[in-house]
């Protein structure tokens, strides 16, 4: 164990593995309190007339994003150290998988729901639009 | 160079001769199991966008039945999520004690994981079948077809994730902390803290931004 010294705390990336347990333990409380902070200024945006309507969505998405990175890094641990790169470049792929399915549905769907005009019987028949 | 700079350049990882950097064989299995296991809960939120992109393109399909706004409630969702949460990070809190082998913390934590994973599944299941009581099930409109295969597929991988729980109890009592228990145990927690993420993106998209007024 004398091979190598302790690294120092700054030296350790957020969500980096520790080997003490009181480090660990804050690691996990940092990342619940993130997260529960995150989720509180959701459901006070969604419910708020303070901000501009139409921005409301568009911000509820950036904050789940934000929500989603903070369990990435402190619950599972997905960090730039070194034995971290395979996972890293899986997630990077993964993402890009998600991006191309919802942004590529919605925005297709979307154009064919407004194209769909001419034979309203039809267009019902496909969407159940009341 | 001393070994702690080479492991910052990440030439080495505090001298371990298995880091895969250089010629010197594979992985250890501790770094190939959970990355294997985290190729599986990335193609299942793959799955899990394919269910998204399908709701967002059906949510206002509801054929003069019932919207997004008459039906879901806010306070219930809130105390799921919060339900969920917590137990991702008790299951957490069970890691770190379960790599120190202590059987009664780590049985403590996981007990607490699964108690607070069935509070989350039981508020889902009271939400879906008072939805069918009023005449608002899977079959009524494309929009709660979506609803219910999206919020129900992500409720299935918490009944799993439970079943795996309660057997990961039971192994870690009966084998005890060895290598590979240890390992079964970081798999079942990529999954649930996985689980959780997905269920950020689910009360964000279907319940907040569905009720928007």
């Amino acid at each position: 164990m004398s091979q190598y010294e302790e690294p120092q705390a700054l030296n350790v990336a957020p969500g980096e593995p520790h080997n003490n347990i009181v480090s660990e333990v804050v690691a996990y409380v940092i990342g619940l309190g993130l997260a529960l902070l995150l989720t509180g200024v959701s459901f006070w945006v969604a419910s708020t007339t303070a901000i501009w309507g139409p921005g409301v969505a568009t911000g509820l998405v950036v904050l789940a994003i934000a929500q989603m990175g903070v369990h990435l890094v402190f619950f599972l641990h997905i960090t730039s150290g070194p034995d971290n790169t395979n996972n890293v470049l899986a997630l990077a792929f993964g993402v890009m998988i998600v991006f191309l399915v919802m942004v590529g549905t919605i925005w297709i769907m979307g154009h064919m729901n407004a194209n769909m005009g001419p034979t309203p019987e039809m267009a019902n028949l496909m969407t159940q639009r009341g | 160079m001393s070994t702690q700079e080479a492991a910052i350049v990440g030439l080495t990882h505090h001298g371990s001769e298995d880091t895969g950097l250089g010629n010197r064989g594979p992985q250890s299995k501790s770094i190939v199991v959970p990355f294997g296991f985290w190729l599986f809960v990335l193609s299942d939120m793959v799955i899990f966008s394919a269910l998204f992109a399908t709701y967002a393109s059906l949510v206002h399909a509801t054929d003069g039945g019932p919207t997004t706004n008459e039906l879901f409630d806010r306070g219930l969702v809130a105390v799921e999520t919060v339900a969920l949460l917590l137990s991702s990070f008790v299951c957490g809190l069970a890691m770190i004690t379960a790599k120190r082998a202590n059987m009664a913390w780590t049985q403590l934590w996981l007990v607490l994981t699964g108690v607070l994973g069935l509070v989350f599944l039981f508020i889902e299941l009271y939400e879906f079948s008072s939805m069918i009581a009023e005449g608002a099930g899977p079959q009524r409109s494309a929009f709660l077809s979506a609803f219910f295969t999206l919020v129900g597929c992500h409720g299935l991988h918490v009944t799993c994730g439970l079943l795996w729980l309660g057997t990961m109890m039971a192994q870690i009592w009966s084998k005890g902390f060895q290598q590979h228990i240890i390992r079964r145990l970081l798999c079942f927690s990529i999954f649930w803290h996985a689980l959780d993420i997905i269920w950020v993106a689910i009360f964000t998209i279907v319940y907040l931004i569905g009720t928007l007024t």
